[in-house]
């Protein structure tokens, strides 16, 4: 997958990415990482005053603001090694979509309860993997930020676990809800584990993990769920793809017209 | 409402520093586990605790409120239950 991203460089962008030196590289790289906690925790956001009871409100909006907070971290990181003079703020609220690297996965509309659930559980046991082996890296920015966010994880992943199995091996209808959403989502799982030059220079130099090498654990995670959960474990086929160059759902725009409207309208707003 | 059909939770929670569980409040959940893990994010998000309880409230046996006279009246006269005749010495300072 070694595609170009979808716009060239341009005058006036936010946030440039720049694969020619180190600090380019490590920058674009915390941008992928911001932006896949940015985005998830903006669609877990979405049900906050609007899920089935109270303590699962509570529950998921902790959850988006582990992944929220995370992010700030992260795009802070990237922005500093940038050295444009740009905040995490900035390259939040005013980047426009073509401009984001996170994965699809994470963008899709939330769907019912059960299908936020089970988004949120594939990618956070893909994610608490990638955590765990940026906390070993030699980069300590890196490190440092993965070793917090990993513990929040452990966390996200087990209540996760835990939510699936009961709404898969509980009703007839929470059963067949999950395993539709499972049918929606798994053509999307793919693009977690694909590599590209950026990420291929980075696991050379051992720096981050190859994305290849986290799929062995993450597969024994999510089948062991799945089956306890009595859903059927999909076979890996065909993946979308596209994130990670700027090449994104029709869902993207229609998150950023909520989470970047403020910032947008009004410009340098503060509360 | 699906917590309408849940039973309800009394949660209690060990501090920082070594003090015994208090009750904190209460929750519904579906059962004792998911009970804890929704008792770690409505009441720990501060840092609160190191340990939690959960129990089912119907679980608790109380006293009730008609037998507090009977029950807790008979101790109020009998000061003589209370540490207070014994000369405190200055060494032992403040108690």
């Amino acid at each position: 997958m070694s595609l170009p991203p979808l716009f060239p460089p341009f005058a006036g962008a936010v946030f440039q990415e720049d694969f020619s030196t180190p600090e380019g590289r490590l920058a674009a790289y915390a941008l992928r990482l911001g932006d896949d906690a940015l985005i998830l925790g903006q669609r877990l956001s979405e049900w906050i005053g609007h899920t089935p009871v109270l303590e699962e409100d509570i529950a998921i909006a902790n959850t988006a603001l582990d992944l929220i907070g995370r992010a700030r971290l992260w795009l802070e990181l990237a922005a500093d090694l940038a050295g444009a003079g740009r905040t995490a703020d900035d390259l939040a609220f005013l980047r426009d979509g073509f401009a984001f690297r996170n994965l699809l996965l994470v963008e899709l509309p939330n769907g019912d309860y059960g299908r936020t659930l089970l988004r949120a559980f594939l990618f956070d046991a893909f994610e608490v993997e990638r955590l765990a082996a940026l906390a070993r890296s030699p980069e300590a920015r890196l490190a440092e930020i993965a070793a917090k966010a990993e513990r929040e994880s452990r966390y996200h992943v087990e209540r996760g676990a835990d939510l699936i199995i009961r709404l898969g091996d509980g009703t007839e209808e929470s059963h067949a809800r999950l395993e539709t959403a499972l049918g929606e989502l798994w053509p999307y799982v793919g693009e977690m584990f694909l590599s590209d030059p950026l990420e291929e220079g980075l696991a050379a130099a051992g720096i981050a993990p190859d994305p290849a090498s986290l799929r062995p654990a993450w597969q024994r995670r999510v089948e062991a769920v799945l089956r306890e959960a009595t859903l059927p474990v999909p076979e890996m086929g065909f993946t979308h793809r596209g994130g990670r160059r700027g090449v994104h759902t029709e869902h993207l725009g229609h998150l950023f017209a909520e989470m970047q409207f403020l910032q947008r309208a009004y410009p340098g707003l503060q509360w | 409402m699906a917590s309408e059909e849940w039973p309800l939770f009394e949660v209690f929670i060990r501090g920082q520093h070594g003090l015994n569980h208090r009750h904190v409040g209460s929750l519904h959940a579906p059962d004792a586990r998911t009970a804890l893990l929704y008792a770690r994010d409505v009441y720990t998000r501060r840092n609160e605790g190191v340990s939690i309880w959960v129990v089912k409230s119907s679980d608790i046996t109380a006293s009730s409120p008609e037998d507090q006279g009977p029950f807790f009246d008979p101790s109020n006269t009998k000061i003589y239950r209370h540490p207070t005749f014994f000369d405190i010495p200055e060494e032992a300072g403040p108690m």
